[in-house]
């Protein structure tokens, strides 16, 4: 690529005894330049795309002390997921938090639980209910709002804890020798 | 003698043109690209598949470092709302703030409250070199009886119900780290609660939703359109 002095005229002979003044090209090797030049922009398009931070809408549900304007869930249809400790999930179906069952944020494990329960029931009833630990990580609880909307969950609600889970949760987690 | 001489044609290209190319494509680069400011608070985001670009106007934003401490702070590009929030928590909680301790917070830019209302007038002091590396408490956020935070955005709320944020387009974000515990979360969500702020955005880093899944087979059905609502 490097360019070449031609001007010198090596090809060809001169006339004896003359003497040519030597000639410089004025060519410049322009090749580093542009090495650097598309180095530079590489970076630069780099640096644009990556700082764009996005944002995940959360709304919440409005807290009402009368029971009659809360909102209707049908048992069957419900779903509570509660992401805690160590990047588990615990999970029980309908309202009835002894049958609880464990599975984790590990690939397609939670996403598996949400789909099947989704599968079976009226899509018109499907509620997920969130119910993070105090052990989850904001990680944890952003992931499993996410999840609803990769699994495309029109219901969903973010909903604090019962004393109650906590202790099946606590006692499930003792069995399983998760500290 | 009568040999047709092939003509000899030279491998060198000539690189001005890609040069030109190169070069205009770089400085539309440097001029287009805005940086991030050094941020005072280093936070991990996570990842969410939500494609909608966090908005930087009319912004709260409460921080959830990785210890769970909480921190409030207003977008830079609106000082005025900056300086009337920290009147309005002064007025009422009787902090008396010299002008000086008020412009060390409005008229820095990404300043934040990382401090409980005793210790702000001593925080206020204190100068943006003097506030790096210099561990903060955090405002006290953690339960619903001591939720300063909820005095912060009712400021924050008072000002744009007066006309404040561009006539009152505030927009509350959420910006916590990986590693946070979900208490933190669960104050600030106290806090939004009490002041009847239910819409609020969380501040993630864009990842591509997983193949093959439910939202994956909507948008290709949309047409690679998000479904943001």
């Amino acid at each position: 690529m490097a360019e070449m002095d031609t001007s010198s005229g090596g090809g060809h002979k001169g006339k004896p005894g003359v003497k040519k003044a030597k000639k410089l090209s004025t060519r410049v090797d322009l090749t580093p330049m542009v090495d650097l030049g598309f180095l530079l922009i590489t970076f630069f398009i780099f640096t644009t795309t990556m700082s764009q931070p996005t944002a995940m809408k959360l709304n919440l549900p409005k807290d009402v002390d009368k029971p009659d304007e809360q909102n209707k869930l049908k048992e069957s249809a419900a779903l509570t997921v509660m992401p805690s400790k160590n990047n588990m999930v615990y999970y029980y179906e309908g309202l009835d938090p002894s049958k609880l069952q464990s599975s984790s944020f590990s690939k397609n494990a939670i996403r598996d639980v949400i789909l099947d329960k989704k599968r079976r029931t009226d899509p018109k009833d499907f509620m997920v209910i969130i119910k993070p630990t105090k052990d989850a990580t904001y990680k944890n609880t952003v992931n499993i709002l996410d999840e609803m909307k990769i699994d495309d969950v029109k219901r969903y609600a973010l909903v604090d804890i019962t004393p109650d889970e906590y202790k099946f949760i606590a006692a499930t987690e003792q069995a399983n020798g998760i500290k | 003698m009568g040999r047709a001489k092939i003509p000899r044609k030279s491998t060198n290209i000539d690189m001005t043109a890609m040069c030109d190319v190169a070069f205009l494509l770089l400085s539309f680069f440097i001029l287009a690209t805005k940086f991030k400011p050094a941020e005072a608070l280093t936070v991990v985001t996570p990842s969410s598949v939500s494609s909608k670009v966090a908005p930087d106007k009319n912004v709260i934003m409460v921080t959830i470092d990785h210890d769970g401490k909480v921190y409030f702070s207003v977008s830079d590009a609106n000082a005025t709302e900056k300086k009337e929030i920290l009147e309005a928590i002064a007025t009422s909680k009787n902090i008396t703030l010299t002008d000086a301790e008020k412009k060390n917070f409005y008229a820095n830019p990404s300043s934040y409250i990382g401090v409980p209302f005793t210790g702000l007038k001593h925080y206020l002091d204190l100068g943006p070199d003097q506030l790096k590396n210099l561990a903060l408490p955090g405002i006290p956020a953690q339960d619903s009886t001591n939720n300063e935070l909820t005095d912060w955005v009712r400021a924050a709320v008072t000002v744009s119900a007066g006309g404040g944020f561009n006539g009152g387009h505030m927009n509350i974000l959420v910006k916590g780290d990986d590693a946070a515990k979900y208490p933190a979360f669960q104050g600030a969500i106290i806090a939004f609660k009490k002041n009847d702020q239910l819409k609020f955005q969380l501040v993630t880093s864009p990842v591509a939703p997983p193949p093959g899944s439910e939202l994956d087979k909507l948008q290709q059905k949309t047409g690679n359109k998000s479904s943001e609502q």
